[in-house]
């Protein structure tokens, strides 16, 4: 049986382990998200990649070489947040402060007063409209390295200033969908609580945000996936994020063949964060639909 | 600003104007409404009645005359809005109850964050304005879960809990299931036994008879014709009273 000359191929002798091994472990992640075609497609993807690199052992080093770099690129150096986590990080925080922001914007815009609206409406429009990318590097040059406040120095290192500059289109989009979600209640709202005597910033606080809040969570959460997915520019400003680590581990290691793997683990991560909470958004879109 | 007696008319409109764009909807309005009076506005679709009502509480403005409300001038620009509010209540055929809210919660709202009173004696007040509405029970029901009739009743009971001295009640009945209009009637019959001052527009001819003091009839802007309901329903003086008393009688 060994004499058949199929079984002499080198290739052929490592892959099928690690192949196995990884469509076990995608098997298990998929089952519970009902997502055995799209994984099983990456796990495949990645076994291709080791069959290609036609050297003996070589399938498995790339393996060996995710495992050893895994740490790094999630956790980062050690020194501060940095890989994946910063990521992760940078996108909560940038859409906590987009999200204030926005809903300031928002109420901003539907403002009777001319002075609070014509401006809210301008900074909406024009962060909506601007390319991410732009943004980021125009904060990173408008943004000075430190800022003193009565005497002590506070540093602005790279990532809180990207940060800064990843939450503006995300405030011009809250903006939007808040201004929507206001104008989508019952003017009769406002007129029964003006018959009550609220005032208008009570009407607003008590009556009419409480019930956009519903019709606001879907599009908040497709913003923050949007958000998440957007969080490796940041790299190129020199960031240590997942992104920019990943560069450095290939460019450490110096293989063409680990391109590949590399980057598709990397999506898998995002994919693996991302979707859950796609499906939730769906699921609640769905819910909040029949009752409107 | 000149103080009110009771003795005078508690809401005094003289010759109001009101357009929307071009339209004009109140060309020259005048009544007056005496403390514990009961008014029936009534007329055709866009005859003006609802605009009217909605004036006398600030919620539309006017373009010229005046509306005096307890000697207060609803349109002056220093108005004290919640001084007015506080004594005027209006109703509206869309109930707009809080959704977000339970019933008690609806009830409660206005005098505690507008009024600044305190909680439990406001509860104990509310709690007994949604039994005097019949709706004991449903204090901690959401208004969706109610019916029109319920949920108008809420409304009623929202109103009064700010001790208004006036109200104003917008087509309550318009947009309820026949079966649950009734319901509704007796409250606001209730009301106005107890001297509440009320002004109604409203479409049920039938009740306007039984519960009004004065009934006015308004097409095109102007009060056409009015007078105490058995004179005016038995013996209407104008053909345009006489085609539309025709039409819904």
């Amino acid at each position: 049986m060994s004499e058949h000359p199929k079984f002499h191929l080198p290739v052929m002798l490592p892959v099928r382990p690690v192949a196995t091994s990884t469509a076990c472990l995608v098997a298990t992640l998929s089952s519970r998200w009902g997502l055995l075609a799209i994984l099983s497609g990456l796990a495949l993807c990645l076994g291709l990649e080791q069959a290609w690199a036609q050297q003996d052992m070589a399938a498995f080093s790339i393996w060996e070489a995710i495992v050893k770099w895994t740490p790094l690129i999630f956790w980062g150096t050690g020194q501060g947040l940095g890989g994946f986590v910063l990521n992760i990080w940078v996108s909560v925080l940038a859409m906590t402060i987009g999200t204030c922001l926005g809903l300031m914007l928002g109420i901003g815009q539907v403002s009777p007063h001319r002075v609070l609206r014509w401006p809210s409406w301008a900074v909406t429009q024009l962060f909506r409209n601007s390319p991410w990318l732009v943004l980021l590097f125009y904060f990173m040059m408008l943004l000075p390295y430190e800022i003193r406040i009565l005497g002590f120095s506070v540093p602005f290192s790279g990532w809180f200033k990207a940060t800064v500059a990843l939450s503006l289109p995300v405030m011009a989009n809250i903006s939007e969908i808040v201004r929507g979600a206001i104008l989508s209640i019952p003017t009769g709202q406002w007129e029964s609580a003006e018959s009550l005597a609220l005032t208008r910033r009570q009407t607003m606080w008590r009556i009419i945000l409480p019930q956009c809040v519903k019709r606001m969570i879907p599009p908040w959460m497709n913003w923050y996936c949007i958000l998440v997915m957007s969080t490796p520019l940041i790299s190129i400003l020199g960031v240590q994020d997942a992104m920019t680590l990943t560069q450095d581990a290939l460019a450490a290691e110096g293989r063409m063949e680990l391109l590949i793997p590399f980057y598709l683990w990397l999506m898998l991560w995002f994919f693996a964060y991302t979707y859950p909470i796609a499906r939730w958004t769906r699921r609640l879109e769905s819910r909040f639909a029949v009752k409107l | 600003m000149k103080t009110w007696t009771p003795s005078e008319p508690i809401i005094s409109i003289s010759n109001v104007h009101k357009a929307y764009g071009s339209f004009q909807v109140l060309k020259g309005v005048s009544l007056d409404v005496k403390k514990g009076e009961v008014v029936c506005i009534i007329g055709p679709s866009g005859s003006g009645k609802s605009t009217l009502i909605r004036c006398i509480n600030g919620l539309n403005d006017i373009q010229s005359g005046s509306i005096r409300v307890e000697g207060m001038e609803v349109n002056d620009p220093k108005l004290d809005k919640l001084a007015l509010r506080k004594n005027v209540g209006i109703v509206f055929q869309q109930f707009n109850l809080f959704p977000h809210k339970t019933v008690l919660e609806n009830v409660m709202m206005a005098p505690v964050i507008v009024l600044k009173q305190a909680r439990t004696e406001v509860e104990q007040r509310a709690r007994a304005l949604i039994a005097k509405v019949r709706l004991e029970g449903k204090e901690n029901a959401y208004p969706g879960e109610l019916s029109g009739g319920q949920q108008q009743r809420v409304a009623i009971a929202r109103c009064l809990a700010m001790a208004p001295d006036i109200m104003l009640f917008d087509e309550v009945t318009s947009a309820l299931d026949p079966e649950t209009v009734n319901e509704v009637l007796s409250t606001i019959k209730d009301l106005a036994q107890e001297g509440m001052t009320c002004i109604l527009v409203t479409h049920e001819m039938g009740f306007a008879r039984e519960v009004a003091d004065h009934i006015y009839f308004t097409d095109k802007g102007v009060i056409v014709e009015h007078g105490p309901p058995d004179v005016f329903f038995a013996n209407p003086k104008d053909p345009r009273t006489r085609e539309f008393l025709g039409k819904v009688l």
